[in-house]
């Protein structure tokens, strides 16, 4: 029997099998963000423990409220940057350099094929779109993570999704992982690691993988991962051109953690890509998920793109291709929020700021924000927001408020029309 | 090791995230015993009232994936905060069941048609239980009715209840 690229990580990675069906991982990356990480450097601090496992493998941002929004986040980030300053953790992005994590960390080239993750922070699968294993995890599992370099998981399962065909115009990766949670349901992979594989993905840019890989959580998954390919290699080339003498080395190097053709799957999905069309969340779970067709018309207050899941280059040149020339209808606000501090300087040079603020957006430096309802952009009560973030709960982006997720592309058609659409989209 | 005994506050509802156990604006707090007050604020569910239902409540029994959502271990420290040291539900997300252990505190896994009884029975009752984890069971008792329920639990999951959570046990082994 063959194996999947999550058990060839897990067997490379092997530090010790504390019971049955657990094993425990050493660790490449440990991701900090200023959220969840300051319980733990105060733990660490109070037990006498105050000190990190190798501060190469760690690094660290302030991205969740940038910058400080008043004096309790404003402590947060000094925690944080103490911290990191302390500990001579070199990587750390501290606002005006800093970015949504999910986002600056790949950017930077952190994640390679093989390595293990984690983070405090659930999104962090995303990462696996780099053929890495990478899970969100409480405090007490990064704290240890910082501490001792190792997290215990269970033996992972996956669960395969093989999507073929190509994508119509107007349909893109959010419209593919909608639709896929709503196959899956909201607990449909808990425990699994979601394999998106299949020759809509192979035609995928990084940034759509990461986008399919973010939101694996919201089926429950412990990770989404594609696996490594020449797609892989080119995004990494510029950090990766000093280990290997080609791209073709490098990709031999990668390969052997691709999944072997005769391993074991709990389920295989498979999707026709040429079927799917745009897609909305309605109500507060990410499985309830609708055609953005069914949907016409429905009211928005807000239009917001941006966070881990949608806020890349590839997002903003989509949605501004969709802007250029026009305003927004005068019954909403919209926001952007470019996910990066580098993301924003070259949607800059390229004048897709420009074509923002033109249409009416409020233009935003890179933060989670208004996604988890912390700060530029909260919703009222009653509110309702087209967003191309991954949470729809209720009071997700605010108390009282409602959340329809879904793509740049439909976000700033919407925006436009003053109501959820996306028939701009198939114009001509 | 924690206290697993207690009345049983019985949330009938599948998915409860854990943005509805405790709100992100509270993320902002720097210690655990600051978040008491918000203990399922954002819960949707009808007739709950999270200020006049938590009160002198040790345990809850709900439906599936409970803790799903955002990784925050605010939500399991809130119910700890709160005297709630057990949950018991279908099952749970992933963080969520994890956090609870590393925390040393109990998630216990149960088959829907046990869940459904035990709502049944005792949801309108003022049920209370009693956890012996040796055994792996528990005796819930309520409206004159009592029930003795086994479970399974992790020989690791378990060892992290025994050791008060992940840290210590990490800290000895690795």
């Amino acid at each position: 029997m063959g194996k999947t690229l999550a058990q060839k990580i897990f067997d490379s990675h092997e530090v010790d099998r504390p019971a049955a069906g657990v094993r425990v991982l050493s660790l490449d990356r440990v991701f900090c963000h200023e959220i969840t990480t300051p319980i733990a450097i105060n733990d660490l601090v109070a037990i006498g423990r105050d000190r990190v496992f190798d501060p190469d493998k760690i690094k660290a941002v302030i991205d969740h409220v940038s910058p400080a929004k008043d004096s309790k986040t404003a402590e947060q980030g000094k925690t944080l940057r103490d911290w990191a300053r302390r500990k001579g953790i070199k990587d750390f992005f501290d606002i005006g350099a800093n970015g949504v994590c999910h986002a600056i960390f790949p950017e930077k080239g952190f994640v390679r094929p093989g390595f293990t993750v984690i983070m405090g922070d659930s999104h962090t699968c995303t990462h696996g779109a780099f053929g890495a294993f990478a899970a969100g995890v409480g405090t007490t599992d990064l704290e240890v993570g910082i501490l001792k370099g190792v997290c215990a998981f269970r033996e992972p399962k996956t669960l395969k999704v093989e999507i073929d065909g190509r994508l119509r115009p107007g349909v893109f990766a959010k419209d593919v992982i909608l639709t896929v949670i709503r196959e899956l349901t909201v607990n449909g992979a808990t425990d699994q690691v979601i394999e998106f594989c299949g020759s809509c993905v192979d035609a995928m840019t990084m940034e759509s993988r990461m986008t399919l890989c973010n939101m694996a959580i919201e089926a429950g998954a412990t990770c989404g991962v594609c696996q490594p390919d020449m797609t892989t290699v080119e995004y990494l080339w510029p950090f990766i051109q000093g280990e290997f003498p080609s791209r073709e080395a490098a990709l031999e190097a990668y390969s052997k953690f691709r999944s072997d053709a005769d391993a074991e799957y709990t389920r295989v999905l498979k999707l026709d890509a040429s079927a799917l069309e745009p897609v909305a969340t309605v109500r507060y779970k990410p499985d309830q998920v609708e055609s953005v067709r069914a949907l016409e018309g429905t009211h928005v207050d807000q239009v917001y793109i941006g966070s881990c899941t949608n806020g890349r280059l590839e997002d903003l040149r989509i949605a501004a291709s969709i802007l250029k020339g026009k305003r927004i209808a005068s019954t909403l606000r919209a926001v952007v929020s470019p996910a990066t501090s580098d993301i924003y300087r070259q949607a800059l040079r390229e004048g897709l700021l420009q074509v923002f603020a033109d249409a009416g957006f409020c233009v935003t430096n890179a933060t989670c924000g208004a996604c988890l309802g912390m700060s530029n952009g909260v919703l009222a009560n009653g509110e309702v927001c087209a967003s191309t973030t991954n949470r729809n709960f209720n009071g997700r982006m605010g108390k009282g408020g409602m959340v329809h997720l879904m793509s740049p592309a439909t976000a700033a058609a919407t925006a436009l029309a003053g109501h959820i659409t996306n028939s701009e989209l198939f114009k001509g | 090791m924690k206290n697993f005994n207690g009345r049983i506050l019985f949330l009938d509802r599948a998915d409860i995230n854990t943005d509805e156990i405790i709100p992100a604006k509270y993320l902002t707090e720097s210690s655990k015993a600051a978040l008491k007050p918000y203990c399922l604020e954002d819960l949707a569910l009808d007739g709950f009232d999270p200020k006049r239902d938590i009160a002198d409540k040790q345990v809850i029994i709900t439906r599936s994936n409970f803790g799903c959502g955002s990784s925050r271990e605010h939500a399991p420290w809130v119910l700890e905060c709160n005297g709630i040291n057990l949950v018991i539900a279908v099952n749970f997300a992933r963080i969520f069941r994890q956090n609870m252990f590393n925390c040393g505190l109990m998630a216990i896994e149960l088959p829907e048609a046990t869940i459904d009884e035990l709502f049944r029975t005792f949801a309108k009752s003022g049920a209370e239980l009693v956890c012996d984890l040796e055994k792996r069971s528990f005796t819930i008792t309520g409206g004159g009715q009592s029930r003795v329920v086994e479970f399974t639990i992790g020989d690791f999951d378990l060892a992290l209840v025994k050791a008060g959570g992940w840290v210590g046990y990490a800290d000895s082994k690795y």
